[in-house]
């Protein structure tokens, strides 16, 4: 089995994010990147369901050569090989855009990406490139398992779960539970150091998004601090000041 | 150009987070001065379709065929999109829930269409620009996108757009429209509800412990107080790592973003991932026995004690509340 998982690079998730430019550029001083935490997850199942000479694990990311880093650790969890997408990913279309071109031309039969990514949040890489390469795209996951050509996964959804079953090839968005992320041991991160990362230069695309500023959340007031006994008290301001019960 | 609005259903009966959506799109018809068409997928009965009067609709294309009774995002993205081609809808609403964000992607790619996901506020129009405030780094900031392109899809958080009702007529027109036949490659299997609790995400009220309750077995107290005030039950992440509760009620960065009106956090100390996935909370009490813990740096409330002593205190003042209001 061919697995591609989609990796993103993205700040540390201690980052405290802070902004320049008036607003309107990420502060990247001091921020230490890292391998989106949901796509690790994507490339542990990857790796377990290749275990045993059952397949191939390449790992794609769209970006500049920052990210190599990242894609050097995906490396040494365990990915067979990589590939680079040399541009700035813009927005989820230009990033899905890009690696479903390659994949048109480079198939696969589970195509994995986190559920998110922490810095965008958007949950949009899965759908589009499902629509974009016209395969079922199932966009957040808690569980997956692949029995020859059929794959069955376990999709959250408001108050319970859902259990599907779908022929491969699909895409789907990995969280927490489908996999324990795997830490890379030493003999991964000397042999991540020749694996094969291909760099490929990026095709034209159509932009439809453009950040044009940032804002942080409002500070809240002071903590209004209620003595441990006086829970009366509490309960009285969230519902005649507060107005919430 | 008018706006189309995607109401989602459980079980045949809008929910609240529908109403939302509907709302927020009737704001943006009203803004471009047009007109708001809702498009219902599945077996809801004319009454609950109606309703959707109440909140701006004035026309609900009503989509009830057996194949599409169950959630298959590819089909359903198909009759959505086919019914903004219909309508010359160039924005299309839905709500930010798991359902949601299966579609509204592929929605967007349908239509060629940039696409605002997590959107906490109603556009900013001036000048031809159309600009979106959407929640980014996991809740840590948010981000102002312009959104370029003819078509637009805008997908809206939960709890964070207020139900407006404005009532109109609404006209219910059956759609017959069930999607390519290549869309139904994925088979629901199982779907496994819940019933008795309420779901997080669409919470008003979330009542969340961590580590400071020692073990899974000393959980009894929070489901009581969740049980009083009708709230959803969640969790940091430290909790859900050791298995003392599901991944699903993990709150944070790297699990689930809230929005209620009311977030109890009892014996979490508030890591800088844990307050990414609650600043959204309209009012955060904290209650902790640590005085230095960061959470109370966000709170609204706080109260300095022990959980094994406070909760019960609180659980006995809420049922005095009710007992009384």
């Amino acid at each position: 089995m061919k697995i591609l998982v989609c990796i993103s690079n993205v700040p540390d998730t201690t980052t405290k994010i802070t902004f320049t430019d008036n607003n309107t550029q990420f502060n990247t001083n001091g921020v230490q990147f890292i391998l989106n935490p949901y796509d690790e997850i994507a490339l542990a199942r990857a790796i377990e369901l290749t275990d045993g000479g059952n397949g191939t694990v390449t790992v794609i990311n769209v970006g500049d050569a920052s990210t190599e880093p990242t894609i050097r650790k995906a490396l040494a969890i365990g990915a067979t090989d990589a590939v680079r997408v040399n541009t700035k990913p813009h927005d989820a279309w230009a990033v899905a855009y890009q690696v479903a071109e390659y994949v048109k031309a480079n198939p696969f039969d589970l195509i994995l990406t986190g559920r998110e990514s922490i810095d965008y949040n958007g949950s949009k890489v899965s759908g589009m490139l499902g629509e974009l390469l016209d395969l079922p795209s199932v966009s957040i996951i808690k569980k997956l398992d692949v029995d020859g050509s059929t794959v069955t996964v376990e999709r959250e959804i408001e108050g319970g779960k859902e259990i599907l079953s779908i022929p491969l090839p699909i895409v789907a968005g990995t969280a927490e539970g489908v996999a324990e992320p795997k830490i890379p041991n030493m003999r991964g991160i000397m042999s991540a150091r020749t694996k094969p990362l291909a760099v490929v230069e990026p095709v034209e695309v159509k932009t439809f998004s453009e950040v044009i500023s940032y804002e942080t959340p409002a500070p809240r007031g002071q903590v209004k601090l209620v003595p441990a006994d006086d829970t009366a008290k509490l309960v009285d301001l969230l519902h005649a000041e507060a107005r919430v019960i | 150009m008018s706006v189309l609005v995607y109401t989602e259903n459980a079980g045949g009966k809008f929910k609240k987070s529908t109403f939302e959506a509907v709302s927020y799109a009737r704001a943006i018809a009203d803004q471009n001065n047009t007109s708001l068409t809702a498009i219902s997928i599945g077996d809801v009965s004319s009454d609950e379709l109606v309703s959707l009067g109440k909140y701006g609709a004035e026309k609900v294309l009503n989509v009830n065929s057996t194949k599409l009774k169950d959630f298959i995002n590819q089909a359903y993205a198909s009759v959505i999109a086919e019914a903004a081609k219909k309508e010359s809808a160039d924005v299309v609403i839905l709500s930010n829930s798991f359902s949601g964000r299966g579609l509204a992607p592929r929605i967007a790619v349908k239509l060629q269409a940039g696409l605002a996901d997590g959107a906490v506020a109603l556009p900013e129009q001036s000048g031809g620009k159309f600009s979106v405030k959407k929640t980014a780094f996991s809740g840590k900031a948010f981000a102002v996108i312009e959104l370029s392109s003819a078509n637009k899809v805008i997908s809206i958080v939960p709890n964070s757009y207020k139900v407006v009702e404005k009532a109109v007529d609404a006209k219910v027109e059956d759609f017959a429209s069930e999607g390519n036949a290549a869309d139904f490659k994925a088979m629901i299997k199982e779907i496994v509800r819940s019933t008795d609790k309420v779901s997080l995400p669409d919470a008003d009220i979330v009542v969340s412990a961590g580590r400071g309750l020692k073990g899974p077995e000393n959980w009894g107290m929070i489901e009581e107080l969740a049980d009083l005030l009708s709230a959803a039950l969640a969790c940091s992440k430290p909790v859900s790592d050791a298995g003392w509760r599901p991944h699903s009620e993990h709150v944070g960065q790297t699990g689930i973003a809230v929005s209620p009106n009311l977030y109890i956090a009892i014996g979490i100390s508030g890591a800088i991932q844990h307050l990414a996935g609650v600043s959204s909370s309209k009012v955060i009490v904290v209650i902790n026995k640590d005085p230095e813990a960061p959470f109370f740096k966000v709170a609204d409330y706080g109260i300095v004690g022990d959980a094994f002593e406070v909760v019960p205190k609180l659980i006995a003042a809420v049922k005095e509340y009710k007992a009384s209001a």
